[in-house]
């Protein structure tokens, strides 16, 4: 069961209890509340990856670029070598 | 949405694709163990970017589809009762049991109810007192945490008239299941991204010692499969077999420990049961200490019919990866959606579904001519 | 370590196959496969005549040297009233629509109205209001109908049947309609999809936006009217209702034994619609429109139907998504985004959320 959603942080609720600290969660202009029992380290603004509401980990955003980067290097090597033929 | 839409980036994906291809120099078979990984693949057609020396066969990443079928007849019997409110994620739904599904039983007025959330099950215990409110805690590690959650919840808010019916699977014993077998046809793994991000990955490192198998944490969209099986690929030209991690953006090696803490507090490991697998022991958890009063097994003891499982259904061969659903000859003509003899065909992530819905029904390849792509318009 | 064996071991009986042969499922009603079996196994023998086997959303009928299109839907929708409108503005809509699909000038509706008892009478008349202004605006009117009351409990607050008539003007040559779809045609929709099944499951999973998702339900035969006028030759219309583009193309590959298409970068989806279907689990191909109409027309007229499109309201964000090819026949293929491909198959039952 692996369906979880990126999604922005936008407003936190504590509580005395961290098991029922949530958020409202932003989804690309949808909203909904997310329990943050499992990040305590999220924050207003930062995304969180929800499934079944919980959200289960922040999103690591400068890794988030790592394949990109990747790719740019590797767009950059491919001009040296030459289209490969398929 | 951000996090989503760029990575299923069509220029980055044939970058990566052209990538695998310039590596491999021979045929190789890779494995990814969840669903959603499953759904992606065949929902994007990814294996038509992918050179034909690479076999893509879908593991036992469907809790849906290894719940075993004794499961589904006892939840069907329990949301069958006058007195119980049955809540379950729409996955389960249509799975067939011995001769029902919830579904079926929802038709003839039982009251079952989708929820998307563990928490919501213990809200419709709180409002509805006089009944008694079952949830169907399935899935694999990734949904444990929540699962956790809604029984340290009901506890901590003396729900009384709230149980948990665990199907809650593992996923490195499968894993080891499988290698361990001599039908393994498995080179590399694309481990399941969700489930380290609540694991984390240490456990696979002696799997991957043990078996001489790559293992990639992988993540689930278009992009991400396709790194995981670059990276696979890589580690097996280059005759490596480690454990590496493609899904940084969410997973560290020592996954989610409040996470971790939550489900070692309310689960404890036991066998289980997997339909199409057999037993695999240490496979499954189970409500302990405390909340053992929140185990439906032991609100509702079930001495039911033993269940009647379809000879036809090969399940258990497409699991392991060592046939794929058109291989069946029952499938596509005596079992499909409507009809369905497993539950692979009926789960949205269980392979004969995703063949079946997404046109794999001949062989692997979709027979229809080159369609012009959108570049040359 | 378990030794994992393939299951040839049981021996118990094969289990009775989930053959909704006995009963009426929901999923009968989902617009799916188990509908289509519905149709053609027990309505259409029964009834069958030329008029019903075209199996298009109206009849066309000669009445007199006169080409009328003659239609009915019934609405039961849940939630009554949701963002952007209700059943009301449904079932006038609905049929104006079904009117416009044959290329019918939609005149003449009628209503009858199954209401439960115990109904709020503020709620009858906003829906009674709303389908006088969808009416006025359609440019039809109501001119018969019919109400009758059932218990508590044995109707859903409303269940609305509307019927239509409209006339086809003389300069519409070719019948309209799936018979006239050809491989090489064009295939356009009138804009973003999943607005009205989003828009219903918001209010069910009480889902909350930052700015809502209404529903389109709106009369498209402005659009419609237009083409027509424009001597564009079109050879099919099809409303995307219940099951979504998706569903609306299989039915049309499937009764011309054609194949269609399509190319998920050009397919209108709006974030937010995207957003709610991503967290829902649910596929908007699939997603009901109430607003949206898919056009089939031959390649040298696409540009010119497409112009004419975007001029009109209710149709400017019409876009090309894909082509009408001889086969692999009965099917609807999909390039993705990522450019492999796949299968759109049709729904066996109603799309379910998922959360695997």
């Amino acid at each position: 069961m692996c369906l979880a959603v990126p999604g922005r942080v936008v407003e936190i609720f504590d509580a005395e209890d961290i098991a029922f600290r949530r958020a409202k969660v932003d989804f690309g202009g949808i909203r909904k509340d997310v329990n943050l029992a499992y990040t305590p380290e999220a924050e207003v603004g930062k995304y969180v990856l929800v499934h079944v509401g919980f959200a289960i980990s922040v999103i690591d955003e400068a890794e988030a670029q790592r394949v990109f980067q990747y790719l740019e290097e590797m767009g950059g090597l491919k001009e040296e070598l030459g289209e490969i033929p398929q | 949405m951000k996090f989503l839409s760029e990575y299923r980036d069509q220029k980055a994906a044939e970058q990566l694709a052209q990538a695998i291809r310039r590596n491999v120099t021979r045929p190789w078979t890779i494995m990814e163990i969840c669903g959603g990984q499953t759904h992606t693949i065949v929902k994007s057609g990814l294996e038509d970017l992918l050179p034909k020396e690479i076999a893509l066969v879908h593991g036992p990443g469907c809790p849906v589809c290894v719940t075993p079928i004794e499961l589904i007849d006892k939840a069907v019997a329990i949301a069958q009762r006058s007195d119980v409110i049955f809540c379950s994620f729409g996955d389960m739904l249509r799975v067939p049991g011995s001769s029902r599904s919830l579904f079926d039983v929802k038709a003839d007025g039982a009251d079952v109810r989708i929820v998307y959330s563990p928490l919501d099950a213990v809200k419709v215990a709180k409002s509805n007192p006089a009944r008694q409110v079952v949830f169907f805690a399935v899935g694999f590690e990734t949904t444990a945490p929540a699962n956790a959650m809604s029984a340290w919840q009901a506890d901590h808010d003396g729900v009384e008239n709230f149980s948990l019916l665990v199907s809650h699977v593992l996923v490195p014993p499968a894993m080891e299941a499988l290698l361990s077998s001599d039908n393994c046809v498995v080179q590399g793994f694309l481990a399941a991204g969700h489930v380290c991000t609540v694991m984390g990955f240490e456990e696979y490192f002696p799997i991957a010692e043990k078996y001489e198998v790559p293992i990639v944490v992988t993540g689930f969209e278009p992009l991400d499969i396709l790194e995981g099986i670059h990276m696979t690929v890589a580690q097996l030209e280059e005759g490596r077999h480690e454990v590496e991690n493609q899904y940084t953006r969410a997973v560290r090696r020592e996954g989610n420990r409040p996470a971790q803490d939550r489900i070692a507090e309310v689960f404890e490991i036991v066998p289980r049961q997997w339909r199409g697998l057999g037993e695999i022991p240490a496979s499954g958890f189970q409500l302990r200490g405390r909340f053992q009063k929140y185990d439906a097994n032991r609100r509702y003891p079930f001495t039911g019919v033993p269940a009647h499982e379809s000879p036809e259904c090969i399940s258990g061969l497409i699991l392991q990866g060592i046939k794929k659903p058109h291989d069946c000859p029952a499938f596509a003509v005596k079992c499909t959606p409507e009809n369905p003899l497993g539950a692979p065909m009926v789960s949205s992530e269980g392979a004969c579904a995703a063949y079946y819905h997404y046109g794999r029904r001949q062989t692997h390849d979709l027979i229809q001519p080159e369609l012009p792509s959108a570049a040359s318009r | 370590m378990a030794d994992v064996k393939p299951t040839t071991s049981f021996n118990l009986s094969c289990p009775v196959p989930r053959v909704a042969d006995d009963r009426i499922v929901l999923a009968h009603g989902g617009g799916g496969r188990l509908t289509h079996q519905l149709i053609e196994k027990i309505f259409i023998p029964a009834f069958s005549n030329d008029a019903l086997e075209q199996r298009h959303d109206g009849a066309v009928l000669s009445v007199n040297g006169s080409r009328l299109a003659f239609t009915t839907d019934s609405f039961v929708v849940r939630p009554l009233i949701f963002p952007g409108g209700n059943i009301g503005d449904l079932a006038v809509n609905g049929t104006v629509n079904d009117l416009a699909m044959c290329g019918a000038r939609p005149l003449y509706l009628s209503a009858g109205f199954i209401l439960e008892e115990g109904l709020e009478m503020e709620t009858l008349r906003t829906v009674v209001t709303s389908m006088q202004e969808a009416a006025a605006k359609a440019n039809v009117e109501l001119v018969t109908g019919d109400t009758k009351v059932v218990d508590k409990g044995k109707g859903d607050g409303i269940f609305v049947n509307t019927s239509g008539i409209g006339v086809i003007e003389a300069n519409v040559k070719k019948t309209i309609g799936p018979a006239s779809v050809e491989p090489g045609d064009v295939v356009i929709v009138s804009g973003d999809l999943g607005r009205h099944g989003i828009a219903i499951l918001s209010v069910r999973e009480g889902l909350e936006f930052e700015s809502p998702i209404l529903s389109d339900t709106a009369s498209v035969w402005p659009s419609v009217e237009a083409l027509l006028n424009a001597g564009i030759e079109l050879h099919c219309l099809r409303d995307l209702t219940r099951g979504g583009l998706a569903t609306t193309l299989n039915e049309i590959a499937s009764d011309r034994n054609v194949c269609i298409k399509l190319e998920e970068l050009l397919i209108p989806i709006d974030e937010v619609v995207q957003g709610a279907c991503e967290i829902l689990g649910l596929d908007p191909l699939y997603v009901a429109n109430e607003g949206r109409f898919a056009v089939f027309v031959p390649a040298a007229q696409a540009d010119a139907a497409l112009e004419i499109m975007k001029k009109v309201a209710v149709s400017e964000g019409s876009v090309r998504v894909g082509v009408v090819e001889q086969g692999p026949g009965r099917m609807v293929v999909l390039q993705s985004r990522i450019g492999g491909n796949r299968v759109v198959d049709m729904l066996s039952g109603e799309q379910l959320p998922r959360i695997c």
